[in-house]
């Protein structure tokens, strides 16, 4: 089959405001329920700055390590998990979702979070993983987290608090994230 | 080309156009003299103020997707109404500006039509004003327009939008800097790895070569791939023009048997 050249992305620009976000779009459950979880954090610049107008998205298998492929993200009915969600960052560059620990996909896999990052001034997405930081020995043996330098790993891996994980995305600078990018890119 | 340092404040306005010309310049000489092909938008490109420090500095990591990376979200038409694909009957009344019809088709790297997949499309009114708070520059607010629309691609891949077309707006990346005329697009595939948000512009803009975010894609070739073509068989007499722009995602990494219905 044919090997397209893909379309160039550009910015998401500062005027998605009114656009892209839409209520319920970071509860991927109710925030009330038993099994809900925060994750949430702040996005950096490279001067350590917050960065205000950021958009991120959330993509996630559900707490039994399954895809989902359930409609509904757009208008949530408060009981189907899509694995999707989107939110902006706030005027001090933090996000927070409610949703669910995401399960390991197979035994001895290590959970985590796609977050996907949208903003000015960044010229194109950035995809990254959020790992779960319990299963240590599954740590050990990702394939990805592996691949990193060592003093680089630690970006992608969340950190657990009182209601779930903390997850910080620093854009640029000493302690910048891991940003990924996939064959076929 | 620079004589002064390059002000981080993505809003301080201080550069002259010649100055960013130079910039611009300077960079798609270094990118001819280079040989190699690029496809997509430099994440480090100092003529876009804005992303001096907000680009990574490290290259991004190879990975294999996996799971969650090989599908993306599903959505249907409890989540889209297929009215929402009309920016024009939001209001009372008729917005102002030219109406036209936008189509398309959406496929991946091979080629195969993507289905029954989300499309967002955000844009200023036809005097370039957005309905955003952020937006403060003097140029009227349509209370027929609000610029959002929404659609699902058929089984074909097609989308279909009609809209007023855009008016160019002014932005402080430098003194005097006017962004040319454009539609936000909001895109998904079948796999996460080609989610992509990008802008598609109007043919012959003369702002193109003016703007560093339209030339932070260095290669001419692939900045025409954002550039939509008016299309006399997309027109409606005494209705609208007609636009047609087609996409393509980056390659799928499913093979044809995880996916449920392959083309013939
Ligand atoms: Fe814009």
């Amino acid at each position: 089959m044919a090997d397209l050249i893909a379309t160039p992305g550009q910015t998401i620009g500062p005027f998605y405001g009114y656009a892209l976000p839409y209520e319920g779009d970071n509860e991927l459950v109710p925030p009330g329920r038993a099994d809900a979880i925060r994750l949430h954090g702040q996005v950096l610049d490279g001067a350590g700055a917050p960065v205000p107008d950021a958009l991120l998205e959330l993509w996630q298998v559900d707490a039994d390590g399954n895809v989902v492929q359930q409609p509904g993200s757009l208008k949530r009915d408060g009981w189907t998990f899509t694995g999707w969600g989107r939110t902006s960052t706030d005027d001090a560059g933090h996000y927070t979702f409610s949703t669910l620990r995401p399960g390991a996909t197979a035994p001895g896999k290590a959970p985590f979070f796609l977050v996907t990052v949208f903003g000015r001034g960044v010229l194109n997405r950035l995809f990254t993983r959020a790992y779960l930081p319990e299963d240590a020995d599954a740590l050990a043996a990702d394939p990805l987290l592996t691949s990193l330098p060592a003093e680089r790993r630690d970006s992608c891996i969340a950190a657990a608090d009182a209601h779930g994980y903390r997850f910080d995305i620093r854009l640029q600078g000493e302690a910048e994230t891991v940003f990924l990018t996939y064959p076929r890119h | 080309m620079t004589t002064q340092p390059i002000s981080t404040d993505p809003d301080s306005a201080s550069a002259s156009q010649e100055q960013v010309d130079g910039e611009i310049a300077a960079i798609a000489e270094d990118y001819r003299a280079s040989g190699v092909e690029e496809t997509q938008p430099r994440l480090d490109y100092p003529p876009y103020r804005s992303s001096l420090l907000r680009h990574p500095t490290k290259s991004l990591h190879h990975a294999d997707p996996e799971t969650i990376e090989l599908w993306a979200p599903c959505f249907g038409h409890r989540d889209v109404h297929p009215l929402e694909a009309d920016l024009t009957i939001q209001h009372g009344g008729e917005p102002l500006g030219e109406r036209m019809k936008l189509v398309g088709r959406i496929v991946d790297g091979d080629g195969r039509p993507v289905r029954n997949q989300l499309v967002e499309i955000w844009q200023a009114n036809a005097g370039g004003r957005y309905v955003h708070k952020r937006d403060q520059h003097p140029a009227p607010i349509d209370p027929n327009f609000t610029g959002v629309g929404r659609c699902l691609t058929d089984d074909d891949g097609n989308y279909a939008f009609t809209t007023i077309k855009p008016g160019p707006y002014p932005w402080k990346n430098h003194r005097n800097a006017w962004r040319p005329a454009h539609i936000h697009f909001s895109l998904f595939g079948t796999d996460f790895t080609q989610r992509m948000i990008t802008q598609m512009y109007f043919p012959g803009d003369p702002l193109f070569a003016l703007d560093p975010i339209f030339q932070s894609i260095t290669d001419p070739k692939a900045r025409e791939r954002l550039v939509a073509q008016y299309d006399h068989s997309v027109t409606t007499h005494e209705w609208a023009t007609g636009y047609r722009w087609d996409i393509v995602l980056t390659g799928s990494h499913r093979t044809p048997l995880e996916t449920e219905t392959d083309e013939d």
